[in-house]
C-alpha cells in the first residue's frame, strides 16, 4: 500500500525533526557538533557512493572537490573586515574583497564550482578504469590542494582561512543531508539510475544497449563532485577554519571507510555508517590519549584510533565483503518482512 | 538494403582478422555468418556494432554510413546485438535488464528522472509496458522480478534477445544464440528466431556453429575462414561447396 509508506515517511520525518529539535535544545555543544558532523558525512558518503557504489567509478578525489567547495563558500560569505584580517600577507583579489553573499547562494556556488572542477578533471580521467582511475583522481585531488596552497591572493595559501561565519546549524546540515538522501534515492531508482548501474555491471553491454557510457560517467562524477563540494562547504562553515592540509587523502579515506562499511551501493548503509563512524571516531578519542592498562602504559599515541578503524575495515573486508547493507536498502517493506510492521500487499519502497 | 559492408577490413597489427568483407542483408531477411573458430565472425560483428572501427572499408546501414560511429549511436540507429558469452547486468532483475535495453527509446536524463516529471513518467510507463510485452513474448514474464543471473542458461540467452529487442531495432545481430543448447532447445530457438522476425519485422544476422540451426533458419549465408569470405549463397549451395567442406572437414 502506497499510503502506508507515505504515512510512515511523513511520520519518520516528523520523528527526525522532533529529535533534532530536542537535541538542539538539550544536548551540549560537543554532542551537537558530533551529530551535525554525522549529517555532513552523510552528504559526503552519498557523494562517494554515487560515483563508487552506483556507477562503479573507483574515485579517490573526494577531498579535492570538498576543498573547492569549502574555499568558494567561505570566501563568498566572509565580510570585508574578516577578509582583510585573514589576508595579511597578500591582499585578496579586489573583486572578491567586497563581495559577501548570503549563505544559501554561497553554498550552491561552492557545489557548482566543485562540479565544474569535477567536470574538468573527469573529462580526461574518466577514460581510465578501476585502479588507474583511482590513482588519477587521487593525483588530481592532491593537485587541487597544491594549487590552493599556492594561490596566496585567492585562498590565503598555507595560512588557511579563519573566522568563517558559522552558518552550519543543525537545521542546515540535516536539511541538506535529507535533501541528499532524497535526491539519491530518487536518482538510483529512476531510469537514469538504471543506466548508472548498467555501466557499473557491464560497460560493454551497456554501450551495446545504447547507453552513452562516457557521458553517464561524466554526469555521475560531476554530480558526485557537486555533493562533495556542498559537504566541504558545510564542513568549513561548521569548524569555521579551513586550511589546505585539512583536505588531504586522510579525509577521502574516512569517507571511503564509511562507504565500504555501510555497503557500496546502499544509501541506507551510507547513512547508518556515517552516523556510526562519526560517533565511534569521537568515542574512541581516548585511545589517542595516554593510556594506562594494568601492564601496558602508553603516553599518548596520536592515530591509534585510526588503527582501530583500519582493523575494523580489514575485518569487514574479510568477513563481510559487501559491508553492513551490501547493496540492499532499508525500506518500510524490509521492516515489514521482519515483522515490525504490518505487511503490505504490493510492496513499495520507503 | 538494410546493411551493406563495403570491403570492411579489420587489422590488428600484422594480423588480418577480417579481410574485405562484403555482407549484404535485405529487409526482413535472416542471414547466417558461419566459419570455423577464429574465422573472424565476432570481429565482423564488432565492426558492425561499433566496438571496433574497421581499418578499411565502409559500413552502410539503411543507406547511411555508420563507419566508426560509437557503439551507442549505432544502437540508436537501429542495430541491436547479443553476446557470445552472455553479458547480462548481474545486479539487476530480469525486467530491469530489458528496461536498460529501452534506453534509446526512453532517453532518460537525470533531472527529469529525479523530479519524476509527467513526461518522464509517461515514457517510463510506455517502456515498462513494452518490456513486459517482450518478456511475455519470450516466455520470461513469470521471472520478471528475479535476478537475471539466477535464470538457467537457455533463459539467459532468451533474455539477452529480449533486451536487444527492447531498443526496437531494425537489424538484430545474434552471436551464437544456440551455444550450449541441447538439440531440443536448438529447435525451439529456430522457431523463436522465425517468430521474432515475423513479430517485429526485422532483419537478423546470426553467427552460429550448430549447422542444423543455421541451415534451418537462414535464407542465405556467408562463410568465413581466416577472415576471408570463402563462400556465400543459399544453404543448399553452401552445403555442397567444396571450399566450405575443406574449411570444415579438411581435405587431403
Amino acid at each position: 500500500m502506497k499510503t502506508r509508506d507515505t504515512i510512515l515517511n511523513l511520520g519518520g520525518l516528523a520523528v527526525l525533526v522532533l529529535l533534532l529539535w530536542w537535541a538542539d535544545g538539550h544536548l551540549g555543544n560537543y554532542a551537537m557538533r558530533i551529530l551535525n558532523l554525522s549529517a555532513i558525512y552523510i552528504v559526503l558518503a552519498l557523494s562517494l557512493n554515487l560515483a563508487n557504489g552506483f556507477t562503479g567509478l573507483f574515485s579517490l578525489g573526494c577531498a579535492g572537490f570538498m576543498a573547492v567547495g569549502a574555499y568558494v563558500s567561505a570566501i563568498l560569505t566572509m565580510s570585508p573586515d574578516i577578509k582583510e584580517m585573514n589576508f595579511f600577507l597578500e591582499p585578496l583579489a579586489p573583486w572578491l574583497q567586497g563581495l559577501t553573499l548570503p549563505f544559501g547562494i554561497a553554498l550552491i556556488a561552492g557545489g557548482v564550482c566543485a562540479a565544474i572542477a569535477g567536470l574538468i578533471v573527469g573529462l580526461p580521467v574518466l577514460r581510465l578504469r578501476d585502479d588507474y582511475l583511482a590513482i588519477a583522481t587521487l593525483g588530481f585531488s592532491e593537485i587541487i590542494r597544491v594549487v590552493i596552497t599556492n594561490l596566496q591572493g585567492l585562498t590565503n595559501g598555507a595560512q588557511g582561512l579563519k573566522s568563517i561565519p558559522k552558518y552550519s546549524t543543525t537545521w542546515v546540515v540535516w536539511g541538506v543531508a535529507l535533501l541528499a538522501v532524497l535526491f539519491m534515492s530518487r536518482l538510483v531508482r529512476s531510469s537514469y539510475g538504471r543506466q548508472l548501474k548498467a555501466v557499473r555491471d557491464d560497460e560493454i553491454a551497456a554501450e551495446a544497449m545504447g547507453v552513452n557510457v562516457f557521458r553517464v560517467k561524466v554526469v555521475s562524477f560531476t554530480l558526485s563532485s557537486f555533493m562533495a563540494g556542498v559537504g566541504g562547504a558545510m564542513l568549513g562553515h561548521m569548524i569555521t577554519t579551513i586550511d589546505p592540509k585539512m583536505f588531504s587523502f586522510m579525509l577521502t579515506f574516512n569517507i571511503l571507510l564509511i562507504v565500504v562499511l555501510g555497503g557500496n551501493g546502499s544509501i541506507s548503509g551510507s547513512v547508518i555508517a556515517s552516523i556510526g563512524v562519526t560517533v565511534l571516531m569521537e568515542a574512541m578519542r581516548f585511545l589517542d590519549e595516554p593510556l594506562n592498562f594494568l601492564f601496558v602504559k602508553t603516553d599518548g599515541l596520536p592515530g591509534l584510533r585510526m588503527v582501530v578503524f583500519s582493523a575494523l575495515l580489514m575485518i569487514v573486508v574479510i568477513f563481510r565483503q559487501r559491508g553492513l547493507m551490501g547493496d540492499r536498502e532499508l525500506s518500510w517493506e524490509s521492516l515489514a518482512r521482519t515483522g515490525l510492521l504490518p505487511r503490505s500487499r504490493n510492496g513499495g519502497l520507503a | 538494403m538494410m546493411l551493406e559492408t563495403q570491403g570492411a577490413t579489420m587489422r590488428f597489427g600484422g594480423l588480418v582478422a577480417v579481410a574485405d568483407l562484403k555482407l549484404e542483408i535485405d529487409a526482413n531477411e535472416i542471414v547466417g555468418l558461419i566459419g570455423p573458430n577464429g574465422a573472424g565472425k565476432t570481429t565482423a560483428f564488432n565492426m558492425i556494432t561499433g566496438v571496433y572501427e574497421p581499418t578499411e572499408g565502409r559500413i552502410r546501414f539503411q543507406g547511411k554510413d555508420i563507419t566508426g560511429k560509437p557503439a551507442h549511436s549505432i544502437t540508436e540507429a537501429g542495430i541491436a546485438r547479443t553476446f557470445q558469452n552472455i553479458r547480462l547486468f548481474s545486479t539487476m532483475s530480469v525486467l530491469e535488464n530489458v528496461l536498460v535495453g529501452s534506453t534509446v527509446q526512453e532517453r532518460p536524463n537525470w533531472i527529469t528522472s529525479v523530479l519524476g516529471t509527467p513526461g518522464y513518467r509517461k515514457r517510463t510507463k510506455e517502456v515498462r509496458d513494452f518490456a513486459m510485452d517482450l518478456l511475455e513474448e519470450t516466455g520470461l514474464a513469470e521471472f520478471a522480478d528475479e535476478q537475471a543471473t539466477s535464470l538457467p542458461y537457455g533463459k539467459q540467452r532468451r533474455l539477452e534477445i529480449a533486451r536487444a529487442l527492447a531498443s526496437r531495432p531494425s537489424l538484430l545481430l545474434l552471436d551464437e544464440p544456440a551455444a550450449g543448447m541441447n538439440p531440443q532447445e536448438s529447435i525451439e530457438l529456430m522457431d523463436f528466431i522465425h517468430h521474432v522476425r515475423e513479430r517485429f519485422g526485422l532483419s537478423i544476422l546470426l553467427i552460429e556453429h550448430h549447422m542444423q540451426v543455421v541451415m534451418g533458419v537462414c535464407s542465405r549465408m556467408y562463410v568465413l575462414d581466416y577472415g576471408v569470405t570463402i563462400a556465400h549463397g543459399t544453404p543448399d549451395t553452401i552445403r555442397l561447396d567444396p571450399k566450405v567442406i575443406e574449411a570444415y572437414l579438411g581435405v587431403d
